[in-house]
């Protein structure tokens, strides 16, 4: 089932050797359990997060946050919702109904059923068989969600577009190159990991890691190319371009009201949720519990099913929590440097990496590094290939530090430049002195 | 005479994002963790007024409940926003009381001479800022609210320290 050789593959064994999945009605209703249990999970998840969102942004800048409904502030989400619901729809004039109404459910859609593929706990085992632990445990999970996560940007733009408004549309066409520029860095920087694991599905992935290490050491700068990606993929600051409040009002979304701009928010927050839960499954070893080879294992009890099930929602939530850190440390970008930034620095950068990380793991292969667990707790391929991208982070960090990628307005001039300007002053204050 | 384009070299320290962002990020989770927020739970816990807080109008009433105001005709003529309406009366004693005696709390600009003019001791400016009403009309406070007001009033000055030491 994978490439690697000899006692490598024992622990890959050992978990597929006891893999007798459960079939027919039993898996349907598991199914259909596991579709209900992480849809709730997920919407209940976004309306807390809004609450987070708020908590955290008061406390960075010394406030309390909403304290007044439900103990905390707890019940805020409940309020919202319950407020949304109530308010107006109002339908401009000059929309294109038919998009207008269908715009926020193609952007809500592809935000929840993403989730789908991803493992988010250890198998247990029943009586009927073993459970994976996630919805629809596809061969091809990566691909799917590469197919998927690109399907969200439709929302935006057909809500931008149906709203025939100036700010909506120009919204709009910003999600659409910014998104369409950030997902091929992205795939580029997830094709490292599949190179590591020899496979695209995301349990795979996720045994890779348990053997041999959580892949944000190996592949750093990966990991680096898929966080900024991410996080312009979901459209938070610093690359928020589309709503940009302070130059198109409120973006695609300016038109919209009541509930239909309430699910713009929750596909907001649940594109947050997975692509929280991607990094944690391709970067910080998915379920994983550090340090522990007891998880990997069977016997798959119930509550090594709770406790990976807990350690996965440990990752997931620093990430989210790491989102909003940033969008209330960041300001945003312009619209050139986020273009430049993805074009001249994230996709050369991710596509030299790719043949960086295919060569590496070439020439360890052919040297025979084991790729398992050796001294220390620490297997010698893993430890080359993380050596290997810490010295190229720092110089990609040099590079980036330069300020000549996404330079503020006055970074150094070359002195070609500056010949150039002085030129150009020098002809205008000419060309006032002939005109008096 | 022509204009020179002043170029600086900026060191890289200046023009750098990824230092910049750092030290952005170090200083936001700072002061998340700083638990020291100075919110203050207003409607739950109010700030302590200064005694020479000047608020809420009041009338002050003598021992039978009756307005201490004799309708002079001071304050209305020292406010400078003119928000006092005052209509004298004369009972068969020839005492003189206020007939109409009215404070439109939207004009008033809370200066307190009203209560440093008056020879009764009789209006006073309060410690008391919690006025909302559903109409503007509301703010225009007659005699019978004047005098039903509970709150403390301002000590203009303190008696002890005439002069603010």
């Amino acid at each position: 089932m994978l490439q690697t050789a000899g006692a490598d593959s024992v622990v890959y064994k050992q978990f597929y050797d006891q893999l007798v999945p459960v079939t027919a009605l039993p898996w349907l209703i598991f199914t259909i359990v596991k579709m209900l249990v992480v849809f709730t999970v997920i919407m209940v998840g976004v309306a807390m997060l809004t609450l987070a969102e708020r908590k955290i942004s008061a406390w960075i800048q010394d406030r309390i946050g909403p304290n007044r409904t439900g103990y905390g502030g707890l019940l805020q989400p409940a309020a919202d919702g319950l407020k949304n619901i109530m308010k107006e729809e109002t339908y401009p004039d000059a929309a294109y109904t038919p998009l207008f109404i269908l715009a926020p459910m193609l952007s809500f859609i592809p935000a929840l059923i993403t989730f789908a593929v991803i493992p988010f706990a250890a198998p247990l085992s029943t009586r009927w068989g073993l459970v994976e632990m996630s919805v629809a445990d596809l061969p091809i999970g990566f691909l799917y969600i590469l197919a998927i996560s690109s399907l969200g940007v439709y929302g935006i733009v057909l809500a931008g577009w149906s709203s025939n408004n100036k700010y909506s549309l120009l919204g709009g066409l910003r999600s659409s190159a910014q998104m369409v520029s950030y997902e091929i860095s992205m795939g580029m920087a997830a094709v490292a990991v599949l190179l590591l694991s020899g496979n695209v599905s995301l349990n795979a992935i996720v045994h890779q890691q348990q053997a041999m290490g959580w892949n944000v050491f190996p592949l750093l700068i990966g990991f680096f190319i898929f966080c900024v990606a991410a996080f312009a993929e979901t459209n938070r600051l610093p690359f928020d371009l589309p709503e940009a409040e302070s130059e198109l009002i409120a973006g695609y979304h300016t038109e919209y009201s009541a509930m239909k701009f309430s699910m713009f928010f929750i596909a907001e927050y649940s594109n947050m949720v997975t692509a929280s839960a991607l990094m944690v499954t391709l970067f910080f070893g998915g379920w994983d519990i550090p340090g522990t080879q007891w998880d990997n294992l069977p016997p798959w009890t119930f509550l090594k099913f709770a406790l990976t099930l807990g350690f996965f929602f440990a990752k997931l939530l620093f990430f989210l929590f790491l989102y909003m850190w940033i969008r209330w440390t960041l300001p945003r970008f312009r619209y050139d440097q986020l273009m430049s930034l993805g074009w001249k620095f994230m996709l050369p950068l991710a596509l030299a990496y790719i043949v960086i990380t295919g060569g590496a793991i070439l020439v360890l292969d052919m040297l025979q590094v084991p790729r398992s667990v050796q001294w220390f707790g620490i297997s010698p391929f893993w430890a080359a290939l993380g050596v290997l991208n810490v010295v190229l982070a720092v110089l990609v960090f040099v590079i980036l530090d330069r300020g000549r990628i996404i330079s503020p307005a006055y970074s150094r001039l070359s002195p070609i430049q500056i010949a150039r300007l002085r030129a150009m002053s020098a002809g205008r204050s000419l060309a006032a002195s002939q005109g008096d | 005479m022509a204009i020179q384009v002043k170029v600086l070299a900026r060191p890289v320290a200046d023009a750098s994002y990824v230092r910049a962002m750092l030290s952005g990020m170090a200083l936001t989770f700072k002061h998340m963790m700083n638990p020291h927020k100075k919110t203050e739970q207003y409607p739950d816990v109010k700030w302590a007024l200064s005694p020479r807080w000047r608020g809420t109008h009041r009338m002050l009433t003598d021992e039978t409940g009756k307005a201490k105001c004799v309708a002079c005709g001071l304050c209305p003529q020292i406010c400078p926003a003119n928000c006092i309406k005052l209509v004298p009366g004369e009972d068969e004693e020839g005492n003189r009381y206020p007939l109409v005696y009215e404070i439109d709390e939207f004009r008033c600009i809370f200066c307190g001479y009203c209560q440093e003019v008056c020879p009764e001791e009789a209006i006073h400016v309060g410690r008391h800022y919690e006025n909302s009403e559903y109409s503007r009309e509301g703010f225009v406070y007659d005699l019978e609210r004047l005098t039903s007001q509970t709150h403390p009033v301002s000590e203009l000055w303190d008696p002890a320290d005439p002069k603010g030491e």
